[in-house]
């Protein structure tokens, strides 16, 4: 038997929906940017990453991989634009493809650690009681970690490897978000669809996952738009400490090691260039996903 | 530019190395403490009989005298052996089984006692026939010795099971430190914590992980020296630190060795107040497949890895970032025993037609069935130059179609992955301190033998070559059996890659005189020839 239960709030017709036309996405789009130009700023970067992590075989001159110890680092020229590395390598080559190496942990890692933490938290919420705690207590012995430490525990456990290091990155990740979540979950637990729906015998799993996740969503997707540029600094960081991707793979964490430590006086461009890159892109993300929270929260939304 | 730039600086520097220290041409200085770094963050401990590492060596060889050693102002030789505590190197006898050393009378251990020849036997004992419950590291270089005797306070004798070239070389081991008997006799493991020798220098003081002191010995044997009033040796396992310090000159020098990039920098920086000394390293890096894997149990598949190499293109470009120059084969390429480029050339990894060689490597590849085979690399978390040879080596076998990983894991890792075989192909090391290629060479037998040859292969061919060529007393034949063991191990079963050799770069502040680079950074430690300029 399915039991459709009315909304009031889409019963009581606003009468401003009768007179205000609906905005097209279009609309909405140049609303952001001329409310949020930093916000747009941060989407700009983003989707150049996007763009050229995605297109990254079209986009390279040369492939990012191979040496050429015939041009073993030299300076920015016209033949290579960001210079090449010790191995000859060309850095532009490298940067973009190391913008996917970034996407594919940062996304990966984010998306992973936060739909678990998303579940994990509505559940926590939702059952309350001895799971609660017991499962919030966990949360407290994950969250006492700072990130990276956690994600070089889980490395040294692991070994390195781009797998291995975007689980490094999800385990801390969940209990970041299970917390938020469930912060969120606990409200929506005592509104009274959730009641309705429980009086109506459906399951734990259908209750948690279709009426009460869809609703902590907001919240979760501006953290998820956070996770991301974590997630990319986490791997930059366990790159540059020699345990997150490995050699010759072009990482832009590996390629700030490889430079810094070395070349900083002799050939600086091998270690300005990916620090750039890590930089406007944390940065980007970061932009982005404030905007994106002052859009979505209605008590920001106006301000 | 810039890297010309440095790399005219770096030789500049070497040029004025030369030129500032022409050998015997200034007579030296007594006085000044000398501080240098030890690359390192402690021993750990300092009995050297019982230890491998250069953290021990650079921190005690100071304190300790030996029987024989590397000509202290020739350390590069490697054929000539001379006296420490002995008074003149011996003639072999019985058919070349009996070595007999006579003491130097008066030599007295740093707590005044005399040292005689019961002192030498106790420890060589203890070298070659450690007793229960005692750990010495080097037992399989004295595999030739039947007993030791000491028939007087004045003599100590060694019998050979068989003659062979390469007891001597074994003999001027640089850990065979000389301890006291009469300590032995109580505590086999006393000097793991505590040091009392007769070197130049009486040890004074250490604290643990920052540094170790010493101070002139008055008693010592060699007249004249050491030259300086003390020593100190400063800690610091990071490399910034000891470049920085160098630069700074808090310390005058290290012996290890640093990367090109440092030497490049100081150079640079400091100008002619440092000067470089450079060496090819008895130490490099050993490509091992593991026979015991899939597909590296067919030859074809370990000979295509080595003829993807272009070792001849490789060695000079990698010497500009990496601390490895010479290519060379399974024998230090500065000894009689090391092949000719004519001979290397002949042998699958050293074609000098690299287009030829890649191509014989996909056919091989192909008729293997492994084309466009994937596998992981095996590598220890170190840069230099372990991390440097691993990404060239993946570049290479990248040009014959191969895909592979880089897998970087710490030390104990490492060990353990080459230990238990869990590895496809593994960048291995092979780190030796005085040039004996008859010992050395030991590494490239099967397991069975040499345990840490870590390819894990039964070859009794292998074995069989190696016996004759380490029993041959004729340095012509000799020569030509190390020539059949080696094109066995490298070009017949590929059991191997051998990657250029390591090279040493030790800059020091240009006041420091006496000391010579060598092959090897256990060698020439004791610091008695060192004499300020200031």
């Amino acid at each position: 038997m399915t039991v459709t239960l009315p909304n009031p709030a889409a019963t009581a017709a606003s009468p401003q929906d009768t007179l205000v036309p609906k905005r097209t996405a279009w609309a909405a789009a140049l609303a952001f940017v001329r409310r949020q130009p930093l916000g747009t700023f941060g989407l700009v970067i983003v989707v150049v990453m996007f763009l050229a992590g995605g297109l990254a075989e079209w986009i390279a001159p040369f492939d990012p991989e191979e040496n050429d110890f015939a041009a073993m680092m030299e300076a920015p020229s016209l033949v290579h634009w960001l210079g090449t590395d010790q191995f000859g390598r060309d850095i532009f080559s490298r940067l973009v493809f190391g913008a996917r190496t970034a996407l594919i942990v940062g996304f990966s890692s984010a998306v992973l650690g936060g739909v678990i933490g998303l579940v994990m938290g509505v559940a926590s919420a939702y059952f309350g009681g001895w799971f609660d705690l017991i499962f919030q207590r966990v949360l407290d012995v994950l969250m006492a970690f700072p990130l990276i430490i956690l994600a070089l525990a889980v490395v040294a456990v692991f070994g390195t490897g781009v797998f291995n290091v975007i689980i490094a990155i999800t385990i801390p990740l969940v209990p970041r978000c299970g917390r938020v979540v469930r912060a969120s979950a606990l409200a929506v637990r005592e509104v009274p669809y959730v009641d309705a729906a429980r009086a109506l015998g459906f399951s734990h799993s259908r209750i948690v996952l279709r009426h009460m996740v869809p609703n902590v969503l907001a919240p979760f997707l501006i953290l998820l738009s956070a996770f991301v540029g974590q997630a990319i600094l986490a791997e930059a960081s366990l790159s540059y400490l020699g345990l997150g991707v490995q050699e010759p793979v072009p990482a832009w964490g590996l390629m700030l090691q490889g430079g810094a430590e070395e070349y900083a006086t002799t050939a600086p461009w091998i270690a300005v260039f990916p620090g750039l890159a890590i930089m406007l892109t944390v940065l980007g993300i970061s932009l982005f996903g404030d905007a994106l929270r002052d859009a979505i929260d209605p008590k920001l939304r106006d301000r | 530019m810039y890297l010309r730039t440095g790399l005219l600086a770096a030789g500049l520097g070497l040029a004025a190395t030369i030129a500032a220290v022409p050998a015997g041409a200034q007579t030296p200085k007594r006085g000044g403490t000398l501080v240098y770094m030890i690359p390192a963050d402690s021993p750990p401990s300092f009995d050297g009989h019982r230890e491998t590492t250069f953290a021990t060596v650079h921190a005690a060889a100071p304190f300790y005298s030996v029987l024989i050693r590397v000509p202290p102002d020739n350390p590069a030789s490697t054929t000539e052996y001379v006296c420490d505590l002995c008074t003149e190197m011996p003639k072999p006898t019985d058919d070349g089984k009996t070595y007999t050393f006579k003491i130097r009378p008066g030599v007295k251990f740093h707590d005044g006692s005399t040292l005689t020849a019961k002192d030498v036997g106790a420890s060589w004992q203890r070298i070659v026939f450690p007793p229960q419950g005692v750990t010495s590291a080097r037992v399989s270089y004295y595999a030739m010795v039947d007993k030791i005797e000491v028939p007087d306070d004045n003599t100590i004798v060694f019998k050979l099971k068989f003659a062979t070239s390469a007891f001597l070389p074994a003999l001027a081991d640089p850990f065979t430190w000389i301890y006291k008997k009469e300590i032995l006799d109580k505590d086999q493991h006393w000097y793991e914590k505590n040091i009392m020798g007769s070197g130049p220098f009486k040890f004074t003081s250490y604290d643990v992980g920052q540094a170790i002191k010493g101070a002139r010995n008055p008693d010592y044997y060699h007249k004249g020296q050491p030259y300086l009033d003390a020593i100190e040796g400063i800690f610091a396992d990071k490399q910034a630190v000891r470049v920085d310090a160098i630069r700074a000159d808090r310390a005058a020098m290290e012996f290890r060795g640093l990367p090109p990039s440092a030497r490049d920098s100081l150079v640079k920086e400091a100008g002619k107040d440092v000067v470089i000394q450079e060496s090819d390293w008895n130490c490099g890096n050993i490509i091992t497949p593991n026979h015991k894997k899939k597909p590296f149990d067919d030859v074809r598949v370990r000979r295509a890895l080595a003829l993807a190499i272009d070792q001849w293109a490789g060695a000079p470009a990698l010497s500009k970032i990496a601390t490895v120059k010479t290519v060379g084969g399974i024998v230090f390429p500065g000894s009689p025993l090391a092949a000719t480029k004519e001979e290397l050339q002949k042998m699958a990894g050293y074609w000098p037609d690299i287009e030829k060689s890649r191509a014989e490597a996909r056919r091989l590849l192909k008729e293997a069935g492994a084309e466009g085979l994937k596998f992981e690399l095996t590598n220890r978390n170190v840069d230099q130059p372990y991390k440097f040879v691993g990404t060239w080596l993946i570049g290479e076998w990248k040009k014959i179609g191969l895909n592979v990983e880089q897998k970087v894991v710490p030390t104990g890792p490492w060990f353990q992955a080459m230990r238990g075989g869990n590895f496809d192909v593994v960048v291995d090391a092979n780190c030796q301190s005085i040039v004996n290629p008859a010992l050395d060479t030991g590494k490239y037998l099967p397991k069975s033998i040499y345990p840490e040859s870590y390819g894990d292969y039964d070859d009794p061919k292998s074995a069989e070559l190696y016996n004759k060529m380490l029993r041959e007393s004729d340095p012509k034949a000799q020569r030509a059996a190390m020539r059949a063991y080696e094109t066995h191990t490298l070009d017949t079963m590929a059991h191997a890659i051998i990657t250029p050799y390591w090279f040493r770069i030790i800059p020091e502040r240009s006041y420091v005189k006496g000391w010579k680079i060598s092959p090897s950074h256990y060698l020439n430690q004791d610091l008695a020839n060192i004499w300020l300029d200031k």
